[in-house]
């Protein structure tokens, strides 16, 4: 294929600013989908996605543009998968940067821009949502060019809705982002920028080769796993799968080769040729690391081994989480997982229940410490109860992450406080419009996996946009809370917070279990503590009366029901230092929790 | 000569004057015109049901409000239930229903004892439970029953725990019950319980405090023992002798056949051990056209094998001063918390202690089927 005629781009963009209905658009003028078949965001092909509006997996597709063949790459907005624009963005010579032309630039906005000059790639801006009434493209438009640098008149207006100045940026990305280089006699390099699972196909990766030709029955070896496959398919998606023979330098396609564990096809993996290999792999990128942890564990504790199954599975097609088994006291049998942020916690929670049918309760999130102890040795702790004894422990470090805010200025105020409270500090603050304000904070990790996102929404009438990457530890003031039933801890309401919030959150627990467990022939104590010492207390005082008063020719049957259905009850309770606890009352305290 | 086996007949009469806020009994305040129509059906049913078995051993009135159909059609029905000599015949009455003449016609009639629906002395206490009568008709109930000749022989029933109702309110509740004149032989006090679709239920700030409840269970255990009325049954207080028989068949687990609509029979099969219970249909209109068809009323009912029986009988037990055999609570004296609730009662048998009255179900949840 010419390579002066391929024109490969991603797609990037704010959450809902618009980049999976333009493709649709795209997909529709290009001819590559017929109007019959088209349905909004065609590329969002997940349940979860078209249920929820939102692109969780960036989705390629090849389409032709007088003479030219694009691969474009609709990528998702939100901050927690960030690292699939990343990762497209190495198969690219250019990006569409769209900005929704009534909100103007956001927090994902400068990411991704910035992301993209990073990587050298050619910026083809458009305001995006031009039919709305609120739209205001001259504003935004003054507004990208003072904080991108891109020229105002070289911005395009766009309505992905209408479609109207939709072939104008097709020609704009056809004109404006180079074509790929690459030699086709050199020895074959392709980078895998995805994979995925089918249960029938096994692994299919995005591959787009950078040098030499890819054809299918080649062997080919996987440089960083070190594995040799033969392939089976190669092809393109238009965006149904269509098998070529041949995939040359500058092409982006998919790549079956009989391997049935996504880890070993990673995104970032080399393939070159078994036979004539390339000396050196391309520069890949390592795997998102999880920044978020919970405890999930099926309500009926017979379903563990279909919880290890499911998510088995679901790591086949998100090789982000991860998992290994974890024991509680209070919920049995369960697993710790790690995530790359709370929504993708949330996503993959609803899968697993919904795709497999489980019912699973969640701890609450945590992050992960690092615990230097007295003995000169390091911890790494992703759950409570993984943290060392207080007296062991010589610091705590926990990881930070550089948050970005764009907002109103009248908002300024109340941000400021927001984060301050949650322990951040101030890196920068910047207008980028008269009305418009950038403040860069750096911020712990915890305190934003709380509900920052919420908070943060709240006090700006939904105005405020965030985005945030990983930013190094820190040491910090943290303590271990324990919740303690009649003098016993119940893992599952353990938290590591900082000592400036341990009493309120031991006065929250403490009250909120108070209501939910029920009186027990004793009065029992709950208490919250750091170590050994009682920071907050509460009571459930024993209970006096449970009798029934009448018990008459009419009552008998039904008093004998009730009492089998108790004694039935009773076996299933948890026993924790000699209280009676329901599970529901683990699973609502931390419903409530959520 | 073997003691005859207790057999009870139960009659239940629908219809209540207005309806009281806790109450979910099978009753009416809208049926009037039916009492005619419901008491034949009823005379039908004693006549093909029991006339023809075994004579009772007690017989009792409930409701509903019994009281409130005239004397001659209750006494239509008693005169048609062949009694043991000695039986005991009880009537359920609301204070404000009852005079001499209608007393002293049930007495005629063979009813020898009486049961009365008073609830609270306190007019504020009744207006909480949304009772209508007020205090003054309890006293005069009271007189006209010792006029028609049921001195020494008529009960008082109370509530413990309406929501307006102090500790000392509930005191002086029990103390104007005792002074009574003719005093009750006999008093039960049932702790308010909360029956779901009742509009109590649906009023959660009228809802009892447990705890309230067992401070004034205690306190009336300390009146009524004072006042000579030994405890026999959770809810129950007598004077010796004058315990109810009607109900301690039922404590028993022994035979009676329920007569009217929602009313509960239990019979016994000698040879097997198995039993059967079932119960009548809701409504007066239904019972009523089933008897006229042929029926006996039945709505649904259960075998109880052997050992279901006796789990039940354990259950009933427990709640008595006759309490269970040891054998059904074993390591009661090593367990802190049965330690608490069960002491020794005759020979062999352990029986709740005034704290274990109260945590019953917690007892009941530890009970063993000793296989006898
Ligand atoms: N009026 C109008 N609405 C638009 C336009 N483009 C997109 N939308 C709407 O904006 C919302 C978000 O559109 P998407 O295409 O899903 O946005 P996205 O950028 O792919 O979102 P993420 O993948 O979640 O980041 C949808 O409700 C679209 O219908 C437009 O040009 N005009
Ligand atoms: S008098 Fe008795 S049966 Fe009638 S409504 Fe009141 S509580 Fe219910
Ligand atoms: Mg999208």
């Amino acid at each position: 294929m010419n390579l002066a005629k391929i024109r490969n781009l991603s797609v990037v963009a704010h959450v809902d600013h618009g980049k999976s209905t333009l493709s649709d658009r795209i997909l529709e003028l290009t001819g590559a989908v017929d109007a019959r078949d088209m349905r909004e965001q065609y590329l969002d092909s997940m349940d979860i996605e078209r249920e929820r509006g939102i692109t969780i997996k960036a989705q390629n597709v090849r389409v032709g543009w007088k003479g030219h063949t694009i691969h474009l790459i609709d990528t998702p907005g939100h901050v927690d998968f960030g690292y699939e624009v990343s990762r497209s963005l190495a198969a690219c010579e250019g990006v569409v940067l769209l900005v929704d032309a009534a909100q103007g630039i956001e927090a994902q906005t400068l990411a991704n821009a910035y992301q993209a000059l990073e990587n050298d790639l050619e910026i083809v801006a458009a305001l995006n949502k031009i039919d709305l009434p609120a739209a205001d493209p001259e504003r935004y438009a003054a507004e990208i060019e003072k904080v991108l640098g891109v020229p105002a008149s070289q911005i395009l207006r766009i309505s992905a809705k209408t479609g109207s100045g939709v072939p104008e940026l097709l020609d704009a990305i056809c004109e404006r982002i180079p074509p790929p280089s690459g030699d086709p006699s050199a020895p074959l390099q392709a980078l895998i920028f995805d994979s995925y699972y089918d249960q029938y196909r096994g692994v299919v990766s995005a591959v787009r080769v950078v040098n030499g030709i890819l054809r299918s029955g080649d062997r080919v070896r996987f440089m960083q796993a070190g594995r040799v496959h033969d392939v089976e398919e190669i092809g393109v998606r238009t965006p149904t799968n269509e098998p070529v023979g041949e995939l040359g330098p500058g092409e982006v396609g998919y790549l079956i080769a009989g391997i049935k564990d996504v880890g070993e096809a990673r995104s970032g993996e080399t393939v070159t040729s078994a036979g004539a290999p390339a000396k050196a792999a391309l520069e890949g990128y390592r795997d998102p690391k999880p920044m978020v942890f919970c405890g999930l564990y099926p309500i009926d504790g017979d379903e563990f081994s279909n919880l290890r199954e499911a998510l088995e599975k679901l790591r086949l097609n998100d090789a982000s989480v991860t998992y290994e088994p974890e024991t509680s006291g209070a919920l049995g049998f369960g697993f710790r997982c790690g995530f790359l942020g709370l929504l993708h916690m949330e996503i993959v929670r609803e899968r697993l229940e919904r795709e497999f049918n489980l019912s699973l309760i969640a701890t609450a999130p945590s992050v992960e410490y690092l615990a230097h102890l007295t003995d000169g040795t390091t911890v790494v702790v992703h759950s409570p109860s993984e943290m060392p004894e207080p007296q062991k422990l010589e610091s705590i470090e926990e990881p930070y992450l550089q948050a970005t805010i764009l907002t109103p200025s009248e908002y300024t105020g109340t941000l400021m406080d927001l984060c301050q409270s949650r322990r951040g500090e101030m890196v920068r603050m910047e207008y980028i419009s008269p009305e418009r304000l950038e403040l860069v904070y750096r911020i712990p990790l915890a305190e934003v996996v709380m509900d920052f996102f919420d908070a943060l929404k709240s006090r700006t009438k939904g105005y405020a946009s965030l985005d945030y990457e990983q930013s190094g530890t820190d040491q910090a003031d943290l303590v271990k809370i324990d919740i303690l039933l009649n003098g016993v801890p119940v893992d599952a309401f353990s938290a590591i917070v900082h000592r400036s919030e341990a009493s309120a959150y031991g006065r929250k627990m403490t009250e909120r279990l108070r209501e939910l467990i029920p009186r027990q022939m004793f009065d029992v104590p709950i208490q919250a503590a750091i170590g050994g010492r009682v920071i907050a207390r509460e009571t459930v005082k024993a209970k006096r009366k449970d009798v029934l008063a009448k018990c008459y020719g009419g009552d008998i049957t039904r008093k004998r029901k009730l009492l089998e259905k108790q004694k039935e009850g009773k076996k299933r309770m948890k026993n924790i230092g000699r209280v009676e606890v329901p599970q529901e009352a683990f699973i609502q305290a931390l419903r409530l929790e959520e | 000569m073997a003691e005859e086996t207790p057999f009870g007949v139960y009659v239940h009469i629908p219809f209540c004057a207005s309806r009281c806020d806790y109450c979910a009994f099978a009753t009416w305040t809208d049926k009037a015109h039916l009492v005619g129509g419901y008491v034949e059906a009823c005379r039908a049913a004693v006549g093909r049901f029991v006339t023809e078995g075994r004579p009772a051993t007690s017989v009792f009135f409930g409701g509903g409000t019994p009281s409130l159909i005239g004397a001659d059609l209750l006494c239509s029905i008693l005169e048609l239930i062949p009694t043991q000599p000695g039986a005991e015949v009880t009537v359920e009455c609301n204070p404000e229903t009852v005079d001499t003449a209608k007393l002293a016609a049930y007495r005629a009639a063979g009813v020898n004892r009486l049961s009365f629906g008073v609830q609270s002395m306190l007019p504020h206490v009744l207006a909480s439970l949304g009772r209508r009568h007020d205090p003054e008709s309890v006293l005069k109930a009271a007189a006209a029953a010792g006029e028609a000749g049921f001195a020494g022989a008529f009960n008082v029933d109370l509530i413990i725990g309406g929501k307006a109702e102090t500790v000392s309110d509930w005191a002086r509740t029990v103390e104007a019950v005792l002074a009574l004149d003719p005093p009750p032989v006999h008093v039960s006090a049932y702790s308010l319980t909360v029956e779901a679709g009742t509009p109590l239920a649906r009023d959660r700030s009228r809802h009892p405090d447990p705890d309230d409840q067992a401070d004034k269970y205690l306190l009336a255990d300390d009146l009524l023992g004072a006042a000579g009325l030994r405890w026999y049954e959770i809810s129950n207080w007598a004077a010796p002798g004058s315990e109810c028989g009607h109900n301690q068949l039922y404590w028993a687990g022994g035979e009676y056949r329920g007569i009217g609509c929602a009313a509960h029979s239990h019979a016994v099969n000698p040879d097997t051990g198995v039993s059967r219970r079932w119960w009548n249909v809701r409504t007066p209109e239904r019972y009523a056209a089933l008897v006229a068809s042929g029926g006996d009323g039945e709505a649904c009912g259960e075998s109880l094998d052997a050992s279901q029986r006796r789990a039940e009988r354990l259950l009933l037990a427990l709640r008595t001063s006759n309490g269970v055999p040891e054998s059904s609570l074993p390591g009661w004296r090593e367990d802190p918390v049965l330690a608490r609730l069960v002491e020794p009662a005759s020979p062999g048998r352990v029986s709740l202690t005034r704290e274990g009255r109260l945590l019953a179900n917690e007892v009941a949840l530890r009970l063993v089927d000793p296989g006898f």
